[in-house]
This record gives C-alpha cells, structure tokens and sequence, in this order.
C-alpha cells in the first residue's frame, strides 16, 4: 500500500508496484494511450511523478527499441492499473520489472482520473508518493522541501559530460545543445544523412562550432527555460552566425535568446493528440506534446488569436508565427524572417506519437541548405 | 472551406430493414445526418424502407419516402424531389449499393445530382477488390496474396497458388454473406459455387488465410483539406477468421506497441488517401502478425459502419454528425466538439476508461444452422459496456447480453474443452472462462485460440472471482474525448469502481424521468423499441421535465448522447439500473421510470424496481402481472365473456401429456420463459407433444399447452388508455394465418377483409381488456378469428412491435402519446383525430413485411412459424392493398415477378385455395407448374398446369427448376404433419436463389392478386409522408 500526497493536501491510495522508494516531483498526467515506456525514459519528464490517463499500462511489456534515452528519468509513475508482462511478442522484459530495477517509483489502483481532473483544475504542482505508513504531515514536509519546477535548471541534470557524435557520411553537420535530446529525434536527423555532434548543455559558443557545423540544433529538456540564462546567452551568440533549430525547450530557449518572454502553463501539454495548424500550408498535424512551459504572444498574450501568421520584434528583426495549438491557442513554432532560425514547441520526432509531422525534419534540413 | 452553397436539397439513402449486418447503427447516422444538415439549412429528403427507424418520422426530414431501396422507386424520387445531392455513406453498404446502381444506370447524371462524402469512383474503388488491391499496391500497402474468380474454374486455379485453408469472400455482400473458410477441396467448392451465386457480380475473392493473427480496426476521417484523423482504434480480442461482427471487440487497442499502433495509423491514412474518399468517415480493418509484426490491409468501408457507430458511442466523437458536416463543405477545424464545447473536431479522442463490445446471436431459433464463426457474420445484434478497466468493462458486457438461459460451458474434461475452442463458436467464452476458472495454463488456451495472452490473464482473474473487477465502490464518469483533460460539458455517462465513490453527474432542478431501453437488438426484440425509447424521451423533455435513457445497445439513437438529457451507458439489470436511479434521486428530484418502451427488459425488471420502491410510470406492475400470468388472465377473459383458445399449463412433462387431451389437438406447446415465442412448436399428436417433450421439456419448469386454432385470422391491434378511457390506434390484419409468429407474417392496416361487425368487436374487446387489465399507456392485444368467432391469443401491456409501423400508417404517433398519458395526462386532452383508427386518414393502405434472415443459416428451415425469426420489417404504403403488398415484397428484397413460371404445391385442405391463385397468375400470363396432386386440382378446374416430379421422384425434380432459374414465384404451404422434407427442400432453394417463396395460401393469394393488379413489381407511384398525413394534419399531434 502507498499513496500520493499533493503539496495542497490532496491524498489518492494505491498499491506500490515500483521500486521501493518514496519519491517527490511535480506531480503532471499524460493523455497518450500507449508509448509508457518511451514517456519514462524521455529525459524531459526529470523530476517530474507521470501520471497515465490510459488505465492500463504495461500490456506489451518493454523493449530496447523504445527507450527516448540510456535510462529512466521520470521519478514516479503513477497509474490505475499497472501490469508486470514479459512475455508480449515484443517484449523484453516486463514493464513493473523494469520501473524497479531503473528505481522509478511507481504507484497503481489510483483513481488516476481523479487525480487528473485536479491537477487540471488546481494545475500542475509537487507531490510525493509515499508508503502507507508515512504520517500526511511528514509528507507534506517532503515535499514543501522539493524545489518549484518554476525557476529550476534541469538542464545540467540530464546532459551528457561529454560530447559525443552520431551518424557519418558527408551531410550538414549539426552541433546540438544536448539539454536531454530523445533518440527519436536523433533517429530522425541521422535517418536524413545528418552528422550530429551531442554537446554538453554548458557548452560555449566557441565549442559548439569548433568544428564548423551547418547548423546548431536546440533539443527538448526539462525545467524551466527562464532559468537556462548561460544556454540563451551562448544561443544569442550564435544567432545570425549559423541556422538555429529547435524543438520543445530548445524551442523556449531560442525564443528568450531573441528577447521574447515564456511562461508556465498551468499543466502543461502532455499526450498525442492535440492539433496544431501549420500555418504555411494550413493543414492539420496531430502531435505528440511534452512540455509545461510555452512562449508568449507578440503582445504579451498567452493565446493566439486568429491563423494569420503574426509577427514579433526580436532583438535579430523579425519573427513569424509559424504553427499553432488549436486546443489551447498556444504558440506551437516560429522562424525569424532575418536570420535562419526555425524552432517548434511540440515533438515533430513522436516517440511516442503520431508521425503527421515528422516533414519539419525536412524543413529544418531545407533551411539549412538554403543558408549554406 | 465553408458550407457549400452550390447545393440546396440533399436526398439521404437509408439502409432498409434491420438484416445481419445492417441493424440500427444506420438508423443512428441517418438521424444524425438529417438533424445537421437541416441544421445547416439545407432541405432534406429521406428514403428508407424501414418504418421502425426514427429517420422516416415525419420531422426529421422535409420530405419522406417510405419506398423500397431499388433503383426504380428512388428514381421516381428524384425525378419528383431533384435533390441537388446524394447523401449514400450513411446507409450502409444498401445505400452504396444503390448510389452505384444509380449513377450507373444514368440517373444521377439525368437529373443533374451529385455523390457527397464518397464520390462514384471511391465507392467503386473501396467496394471492388480489384481496384482497391492496385491502389492498396500503390500507396506501398501490402494485402494478403488473393485471386480473384468469376468461375468455378478460375477459383480452383487459384487454389494451386494460395493453398487450404483458403478464405472465399464474394463481392458486394454484406456482412461476408455467402463466404467462408475453406479447410477442404469439398468445402472449397461448396463456398465458392455460393459466393459466385450472391454475389451481384458473380465475382469471389479468394485470400491467403492469416487465421490467428490479431484483427484491428480504425476508425478514420478526412476533410475536402486532406486534414485526417483517426478516431478511434479498436481490437478483436477474436483473432482473424472470425468476423468482427461476432468477434468480442475492445476500444482502444490494448496490445499495441506505440511504434506498431503508429504504423497501423500511418497506413489507415494511406488507405483513406488512396482509395480517395474525400469526405467523412471510413473504417480500415487490418490484420497483424503479432510476432513477425507483419501488417496486412484487410478492406476498407469508404462509409459509416457499424464499428463507426460503436466508435463514436465508444469515444463521443459523432462521426456520422461530423462526416454529414464535412459532406457539405466543412473542415474538421471548422466543427465544434460539442462534447468539451471548447476545442474543435480536429483532434484525435483519448480515452480513460475501456470499451467492449459483445455481440448477440440467436442460433437457438435456427436448429440445424451451424454455430460456428466464421467470415461471413452471424450476429444479431450487440451490447457494449465501458468500464474504468478491460475487467469491469468485459463483465459489464457479459451481463448486458441478456441471454434467456444462462449460459454455461459443458462439462468436460479440459483437453475436450481446448479441442473445441481450436474451431470459434459462440460459446467460446464460456469454454474459455471454465477453464481459466479450473487453473488451465494461459499458453494452452492461446494455443488453442491465438488469442492474446494478455486479454487471457484479464479473463483468468475474471474466471476466478467474477467480482474481482468492481472492488470498491461505484462511480459515474462521464465520457470525455479527452481523457478530463478539458471539463465535459455533455451529460454522458458510464460505472466504474474505484476505491471512493466519486461522480461527475451534473443534472438540472426539473424533476427527472428514467427511461429504460430495450438493451442489445435481437430477434424478437429490435429497433422498434429503441424507436419507442426515444419517442419517449422527445416528450419527457418536451414536458418540461428532464429525460434519463439508461441502455446498452451502441447501434441505437437511444444512446446518442442528444438523444437524451442525461444518457447512462448500462447494462439493463436490476442492480445497475437501481444505481443509477439512487443516484438520480441522491441528486434531484426524481419523478419515476418508464418500463413500458423497451420491450419485455424493462417489463422484467419492474417488479423488482416496484418492490425497490421505485415509483413506475403508467400501467402498474400489477396490471403487467394481471396481463402476463396466464390464470389470472383468463379468467378475466371469462369474467369479460371473450373467449381464448382451450390452454393448461402443466408443470411437468408426464402432466402435460395428461392434459393435452383435455385440451385437444393441435397443441402450440412451449415453455413458460419463451421470449419472442421461442421453442414454440405445434404439434399434431401425442407422439409429437412427447417428442417435443423430449427435446424442450428438459430445461425444466412450466409447460404452456394452446389448443392451436387452424386456418384462423389473425389480428393485433395496438391501444392507447388512460385507465379511463381507450383509443384504437390501429387494428392490423395478418396476411399469413396464426400460426405464423406476428412478427414473422406480412399484415395489413387497415384489415382488408375483416367486415365491419368483427372490426366493431375487435375494438369492444380491446376498450374492455384494456379497461379490466388497468392500463395506462400502450396495450397490443393478439387476437385470432376462426369460423366467424373471435379469440384473444394475448395482450401486452407495452408498446409493441407494430407501434411505430402502426404510428407511420396512420399518422399518430402513438409512443409519445403513451408516454403523455404515462406522465398524467388524460386521453380526452390529447386532442386525437376522431373516426375509425387507422381508417379514413387519406386514402392509403399500409402492408408491414417481415425480412428473414434465412440465407445465412444454411441447414435450417425458410418455413415461418410460431417462433419469431425474422430481424426487421419494411413498409409498403399505396393506394390499394395489392399495390402496398407488391411494395412490400419488393422492399423485402424479393420483388414479385410480372411474368413467367409460377409453381404451386400445397397441402391437401389448401388444393381448392391454390386453383385460385393458378387462375389468376393463368390470366397474368404466367406459366403453371404445380406437384402431381396440387396440379391435378388445378386441371380439374380447367387451369392448364403442367405436373413435376418431387424429389423422390427422380430428377429433374421442382429443386432442378429451381435451380435452373427457370421458376420466377413458388407457392408452397407446409404438409401439415412431419414429412416435411421436400418442402424443406424447396423453400431453401427459393431462399438461395431469392425467388419470392410463399409459404402460406394467404399470402399466395395476395401474392397473385398484386402480379393481377397491373402486373406490380412494386414500383407504382411513390408517396411522400408529409403530403399523405397533410389530412387533418395529424403529424401535429406532439
Ligand atoms: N485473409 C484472411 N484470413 C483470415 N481471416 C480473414 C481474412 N480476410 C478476412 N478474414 C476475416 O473475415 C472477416 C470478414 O472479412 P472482411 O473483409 O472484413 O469482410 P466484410 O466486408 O464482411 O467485413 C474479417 O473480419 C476477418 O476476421
Ligand atoms: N391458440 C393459437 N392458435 C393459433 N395460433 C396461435 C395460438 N396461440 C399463438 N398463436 C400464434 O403464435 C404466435 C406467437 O404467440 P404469442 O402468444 O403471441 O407469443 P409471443 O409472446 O411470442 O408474441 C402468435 O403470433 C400466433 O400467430
Ligand atoms: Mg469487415
Ligand atoms: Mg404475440
């Protein structure tokens, strides 16, 4: 028996199914209805307790292939009704099995709807999950002791310590800011003849294109982007001197390196189904989601209004609109007119999710050759 | 993309009579459809055979055609409406069929209308095997290796390349009809000569077999901008091989890997794409090699289906609301998600809880047909349950198929019990839970049925303690799209059990009303009652009060969430519906329930709800008792001075033998927990009551005993009373004599031979019965007139059957009335046209068909009796009785010859009727052939007629005309007594062939009378609804 405490008190029973730690984070939920593995080891859900909208989770076990990273970073899953099963065709081990041993905490036979329609009205915030016998005031300590996700670098956390390369051949080469990339997105990059060259996320400006790359690529991450300033002040340097792309947080980061403002939402976009309009073509694209921080309009505004493609005064001229969530209105991508630079809030590479825009890779690499 | 404004009227094609295959789930989209685009401003006009649906009442369309789905009638109704477009993907593979048949023939062009949602050459493309392989092979997709034949020869060719065991399918049939899986060179041209035979175009695909591999389905929609989203996913827990029809389905997909779903998804889009269905919905059936991970596309349905139906009930995405949208123009971003109101349709549906779905069979009523599943569907009808996990929801939906006996495995020993479950057959499950239950390892049973593991464990748990899903305590949730990721804002609900009860149900201060539906469609309870459910609903919001429909059927209107104010998506038991009323009554003012609508369901529970102190509106349970327990309601016949045929009812079998005499033969036996008049039989003879004995008397309990009243008329009326007083609504005369199940036979309304004295005595007989059983609401009283002498078979005290074929005839919608007069007020304020019921309103006649579902039981009998087995009826409205016959049979699908070869053969007291029916088809022109002794009668008066061998008397015999096409009409009464084997033999092959095959001299004279009458084929003149009733205007009456 255990049980997930929230910092306002809220409480929601279970039965630990984990490993046999207590654990504390910023309590999100994710909508998807497969892809858990992938989820857990997408280094952007550092810190944070996953909680599973679907009900039953671990059905066809886990596998190599769908790992995001070397390892789990969520700390704690949490979920109506978890199932330990190795032997699904392909399956390499079971899923309960797995969480354990990578030391994720991981609760079931939580009303994870409950849970769920409180965070989305009460929005996202700390909480722990704990064994039965904690006392509610030792944890509500627990986690008053654990940092906001607001104002948090967790960028250090997951990045590599040293540099690492991928794919070969004689196409661009790309210098990333590995502030947590996902396979997926590398598969991606590599499958389109990309030499890609993984940097720390302390990396300078000077390191990263050392070796002359055509283009720097700012991955996704976890935390919060306003606490990255030593990633924007390199990022600014390098506007202008080569393309910039990004994904996700790497998306928020360019943004604050051109002088626009993020915010947080109040629990943030998790799953893969919210649409989103590109607005060059005007087509419909459904998306995979993962972030809890997002950009401001030209004017301030959190939303959007209309499907003009707006523009904003940046410190490097102007910025256009380029993609956005027709869920919530949100900013979903943008490129700067003057200089190559393109970069969206969702996850084009899935992993887990639809492919419906796995072509921005190719966008991205167009926008490379033009600048070449 | 905005509306289109290049088109005004819109012509929707509806699906005709409820077949396997085509139940409601039509019903529903067309509905939805006529709501929208009325909506949308657009004039709509309806045809549809089927007088039990609710899109041909009268407001749901501007013009409304009941008229048999052929090319002939709906081309007379273009030629009357010119219809700016066709609406054909929201009625099946019927109104596909006939989109096709019509652009082909050139009418569309002629009259200048044109194909929205799938354009003619989609349509061709998803629904011809050929071209849907060449663009499954361009788009990169792969099938299963296939030939396709169009002889005999051909297919056994393709043999050699594909191998047993080989999947026959013919092209254009519905639901696999007249498919199958080969295992043996015999059964592979036994299924092939068969499919070449049904199919429209004598065409037959033959597949590799990929038998045990996983079967899934998407649900997928498309906008004119190329925006694609797929719906929902869902999974056959039956592997490939058994239709997904009759496989046990569940929503989402549960054994997918994300990479394996995505690729499915990435295909589903390529298919849609290539097959070019520019608008709406689509449903892409694919098969997956769990190991290899192989992906086969296995078809597509460029239309709405009974999977989209069971998808939007499943998620609360509308697709067919949302593809009538689309049809006209709009793009999914452009359309609202009514469920959250705040985020458009162009999104993909998550969901938090699990959907299954159960299919419903009927096997019992066709002895000799054989039970197992296969390619070619065999279901009747289907329940489908949510629950928070696949547990709650696979034990909700096992108590939701309300089985009349309770089902249970045999018990053998383990390896007897895997053996059986190798062939799929509709009690797999109950093998399958027996033995997970006695602790058989999950890896034997998958060995055995391929189904997948992880289901199997759920199922274990089940086994071993049927309550362990719904530990904790009940709570209602409410159906979302979006996983509570944005609050719900309509009130669509469903149970599951957590560890606190917890509940999402917002209801308004007006006092609310529980309307109970009739549950899972099968034979003998249908669509007419989910029509009554929901004509009940209208008028409880309509009061002013707030309208809660609890049920479980996902083809139905009754469970679109704007059907009611409050829909609760459950099983129809006590304890479930109990819950949900405590609940009501927990949160507002409850004002009662309404048993009286869904068929015997809510009837069977409303004892238990009385005694639950649970107010009923209408007539009591008392009353319900008073009309159900033979004894008591007999004697009050007595006390009233009308008579019923003699009856005993004994309680054992050696005392049914004992009083059988006393009753006299003939007997109609059967059991007392016979539903729908099942296990019903009449039997000639002690011997044969002993046989009889011997096979039903077995199940125990009471044993019914009718004297059985031969060459008798029979009548059923449908009443309105208020306890006070009484209204005919209409008094509706067989056209087969009793005998005939009342929903099995053809009758007419108004009766067309019946004299006004015994019309006079019908309604005395009915004001009385009514009056003395204490009614209040709708009563069907059954009647049989012998010799001049009325009997009274049965009444009950609910609407009927016939309510909404009865409603349509005479322009009273007798279901809202009822549920008025249910919620207080009086007849004498409902302002009802005066005059002789069902007569003198405009000067039409009605004739009500019933559609059998023979040709897919091979093996069992095309003979109608007192057992009910037909799944739907059509309607025939014309200006004489001949001519609604013809229109009848033709919407029946066997439209009556105007010329060739009639063959006759009745039994002895039939001979002198059948000279009649020779004479008239003589004077018709037709040519004469009739078995020895019926054309001796025949050429004694003077008819020439020329005599045929019966089987045993060598070929060619009757069957080889048959066969040879060479007859156009059969005449063929069953001889009395056993030995019923030619005649057995003789309607099967009119079955297969669809030659119009009378059973009854009744109908043969009808029959006759109709080919006389101007040679009909049932194309005479069609008529509008509206325009019929504009007499007194009596569609008004709300
Ligand atoms: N190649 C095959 N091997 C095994 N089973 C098949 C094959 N093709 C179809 N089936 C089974 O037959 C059923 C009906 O086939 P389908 O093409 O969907 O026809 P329908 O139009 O009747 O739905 C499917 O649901 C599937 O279970
Ligand atoms: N005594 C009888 N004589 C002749 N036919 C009868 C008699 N009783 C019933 N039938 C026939 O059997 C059919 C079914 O009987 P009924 O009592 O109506 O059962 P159900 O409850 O299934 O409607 C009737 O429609 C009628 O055709
Ligand atoms: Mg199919
Ligand atoms: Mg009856």
């Amino acid at each position: 028996m255990s049980f997930v405490y929230l910092e306002d008190g809220a409480r929601f029973e279970g039965a630990s199914c984990g490993a046999a730690v207590a654990a504390v984070g910023e309590v999100v939920f994710n909508t998807g209805m497969s892809g858990y593995q992938e989820s857990v080891s997408d280094p952007s859900y550092a810190r944070q307790l996953l909680t599973f909208t679907y009900p039953h989770i671990g059905n066809y076990g886990v596998s190599t292939r769908a790992m995001e990273s070397e390892r789990a970073w969520a700390r704690g899953a949490i979920m109506r009704s978890a199932c330990d099963r190795e032997d699904a065709p392909s399956a390499e081990r079971g899923w309960l099995e797995w969480l354990t041993d990578c030391g994720v905490c991981a609760i079931t036979d939580v009303d994870t709807r409950a849970l769920v329609m409180h965070v989305r009205d009460a929005g996202a915030m700390r909480g722990g999950i704990f064994p039965a016998d904690i006392a509610p005031d030792a944890a509500a300590s627990v986690v008053a002791a654990e940092p906001e996700m607001a104002g948090q670098d967790l960028a250090r956390e997951v990045t590599p310590a040293r540099v690492s390369r991928h794919g070969d051949g004689d196409g661009p080469l790309i210098a990333v800011v590995d502030t947590g990339i996902k396979s997926s997105m590398v598969r991606e990059l590599v499958r389109r003849g990309v030499r890609l060259e993984l940097h720390p996320c302390t990396a300078t400006a000077a390191e990263l294109t050392a070796a002359d790359p055509d283009a720097v690529f700012l991955a996704n991450g976890p935390g919060d982007p306003a606490a990255l300033d030593y990633v924007v002040d390199t990022v600014r340097e390098l506007v202008g001197q080569r393309p910039i792309l990004g994904i996700c947080l790497g998306h928020q980061l360019l943004c604050r390196a051109v002088g626009l403002e993020t915010f947080k939402l109040p629990f943030g976009h998790r799953g893969a189904n919210h649409p989103v309009r590109d607005l060059a073509t005007g087509r419909i694209e459904i998306t995979s989601q993962n972030h809890g921080f997002a950009a401001l309009g030209p004017s301030g505004e959190r939303t959007i209004a209309g499907d003009e493609p707006v523009r904003w005064e940046t410190d490097f001229g102007a910025a256009e609109l380029t993609h956005v969530n027709l869920y919530d209105r949100t900013v979903e991508g943008l490129r700067l007119l003057d200089v190559p630079a393109a970069t969206v809030q969702y996850h084009p590479e899935a992993g887990p999710g639809p492919h419906d825009s796995l072509y921005l890779f190719d966008r991205f690499l167009e926008i490379i050759a033009t600048a070449r | 993309m905005p509306r289109r404004d290049d088109i005004e009227k819109i012509l929707i094609v509806g699906s005709g009579p409820i077949v396997i295959g085509q139940a409601a789930e039509f019903d529903y989209s067309g509905v939805q459809a006529c709501k929208v685009l009325r909506e949308e401003g657009y004039e709509v006009v309806l045809v549809n055979s089927n007088p039990a649906t609710i899109m041909t009442d009268p407001e749901f369309a501007d013009s409304t055609y009941i008229e048999p789905l052929l090319p002939g009638p709906v081309r007379q109704v273009i030629e009357r409406e010119r219809p700016d477009a066709l609406l054909g993907t929201l009625g099946g593979q019927t109104a596909l069929n006939l989109a096709k048949a019509l652009h082909d023939d050139g009418t569309l062009a002629e009259f200048g209308v044109s194909l929205i949602g799938a354009d003619y050459d989609a349509i061709a493309c998803a629904e011809d095997r050929e071209l849907f392989r060449a663009a499954m092979d361009g788009a990169g997709l792969r099938m299963p290796r296939s030939a396709i034949a169009t002889s005999l020869h051909a297919a056994r060719d393709a043999l050699g390349e594909l191998g047993l065991p080989c999947v026959v399918r013919p092209a254009y049939t519905l639901g696999g009809r007249g498919g199958g899986i080969a295992y043996t060179d015999e059964q592979f041209e036994r299924i092939v000569a068969q499919g070449l035979e049904v199919s429209p175009i004598g065409q037959v695909l033959l597949d590799e077999s990929v038998i045990g591999w996983g079967e899934f389905e998407l649900e997928v929609m498309r906008d004119r901008a190329d925006n694609v989203v797929i719906v929902c996913s869902i999974e056959n827990v039956d592997p490939m091989g058994v239709h997904t029809g009759d496989s046990v389905t569940v929503a989402p997909q549960q054994t997918l890997p994300d990479h394996l779903y995505q690729r499915l998804r990435d295909q589903a889009i390529a298919v849609i794409r290539a097959v070019g269905v520019e608008t709406g919905g689509s449903n892409v059936q694919f098969a997956v090699n769990p190991d290899s991970e192989e992906v086969l596309v296995i078809e597509m349905n460029p239309r709405v289906s009974r999977s989209s139906a069971l998808a939007s009930k499943a998620t609360g995405f509308p697709i067919a609301k949302i593809a009538a949208r689309l049809a006209v123009g709009y793009r999914l971003d452009e359309i609202d998600n009514d469920i959250t109101g705040v985020t458009p349709a162009s999104f993909e549906p998550t969901i938090d809880y699990v959907v299954v779905k159960w299919p419903r069979f009927a096997f019992e009523k066709f002895p000799g047909a054989d039970p197992t599943l296969t390619t070619h569907m065999k279901s009747v009808g289907e329940a489908m349950s949510i629950g928070r996990t696949f547990g709650q929801a696979f034990a909700k939906a096992l108590r939701s198929r309300e089985l009349d006996r309770a089902a249970a495995a045999a018990p053998l020993p383990d390896e007897e019990l895997l053996e059986r479950l190798r062939t799929p057959s509709v009690d797999r499950y109950e093998m399958l839970l027996e033995l997970l239950a006695r602790g058989t390892a999950i890896e034997a049973v998958h060995e055995a049925t391929s189904i997948d593991p992880w289901f199997l464990r759920e199922l274990a748990a089940i086994a071993r303690d049927p309550g362990s899903p719904f530990a904790g305590a009940r709570s209602f949730r409410s159906v979302d799209t979006c996983a509570a990721e944005f609050p719900a804002q309509t009130p669509y609900y469903y149970s599951g059990w957590e560890r606190r009860k917890a509940s999402e149900v917002r209801r308004g201060a007006k006092e609310s009303v529980v309307i109970l539906g009739s549950g899972p469609n099968r034979i003998g309870q249908g669509i007419e009652f989910d029509y009554c459910c929901v004509h009940a609903a209208m008028t409880v919001r309509d009061s002013g009060r707030e309208a809660v429909m609890i049920n479980c059927n996902p083809e139905t209107v009754s469970t679109d969430y704007d059907t009611s104010d409050r829909l609760y998506f459950e099983p129809l038991t006590l304890d479930d519906v109990l819950a949900v009323i405590e609940h009501e009554a927990e949160l507002g003012p409850f004002a009662g329930v309404i048993v009286q609508f869904g068929g015997q369901t809510p009837l069977k529970l409303a004892a238990g709800l009385q005694r639950a102190g649970v107010p009923l509106l209408g007539t009591s349970v008392g009353a319900i008792d008073l009309a159900e327990d033979r004894g008591r309601f007999g004697a009050l016949l007595d006390s009233l001075g009308y008579s019923a045929p003699p009856y005993a009812v004994a309680a054992s079998v050696r005392d049914a033998l004992a009083s059988a005499d006393a009753v006299g033969y003939p007997l109609l036996v059967r059991p007392s927990y016979v539903l729908g008049g099942r296990a019903m039989e009449i039997v000639y003879s002690p011997e044969g009551l002993a046989d009889y004995l011997e096979r039903e008397g077995a199940a125990g309990g009471e044993i019914y005993l009718d004297r059985f009243l031969e060459d008798a008329t029979e009548v059923d009326v449908d009443a309105l009373c208020d306890g006070q007083d009484v209204w005919i609504g209409g008094i509706m005369q067989h056209v087969e004599e009793a005998g005939v199940h009342s929903g099995d036979s053809a009758c007419v309304l108004p009766p067309h031979s019946l004299g006004e004295e015994m019309l006079e005595q019908i309604r005395g007989a009915t004001r009385e019965i009514a009056l003395a059983i204490g009614v209040v609401g709708l009563i069907n009283v059954q009647y049989a007139i012998r010799a001049g002498r009325l009997y009274v078979i049965e009444a009950n005290p609910r609407a009927s059957r016939t309510v909404p074929f009865v409603s349509k005839a005479v322009g009273v919608p007798l279901a809202k009335l009822a549920c008025r007069v249910m919620l207080g007020e009086p007849l004498a304020a409902l302002d009802l046209p005066g005059g002789r019921e069902g007569l003198g309103h405009g000067d039409h006649v009605s004739v009500k068909e019933a559609v059998l579902p023979f040709d897919r039981f091979e093996g069992s009998d095309a003979l109608l009796g007192p057992e009910m087995r037909s799944t739907g009826e059509v309607m025939g409205i014309a200006r004489d009785f001949p001519a609604a016959f013809a229109k009848a049979q033709a919407a029946a699908g066997t439209p009556l010859p105007t010329r060739g070869t009639a063959f006759i053969s009745v039994t002895d007291d039939d001979k002198a009727g059948a000279f009649a029916i020779a004479q008239i088809l003589h004077d018709s022109g037709f040519r004469i052939l009739a078995t020895r002794g019926t054309a001796h009668t025949i050429s004694r008066m003077g008819v020439p007629v020329e005599p045929l061998n019966k089987i045993g008397e060598g070929s060619p015999h009757v069957v080889d005309w048959i066969e040879r096409g060479d007859v156009d009409i059969i005449v063929n009464t069953p001889t009395g007594v056993g030995a019923r084997a030619d005649g057995r033999e003789i309607r099967r092959a009119a079955v297969a062939h669809r030659i119009p095959c009378l059973t009854t001299l009744a109908a043969g004279v009808s029959a006759a009378r109709a080919i006389a009458r101007a040679g009909l084929d049932g194309e005479g003149e069609v008529l509008c609804l509206q325009r019929l009733h504009d007499d007194g205007d009596r569609t008004a009456v709300e």
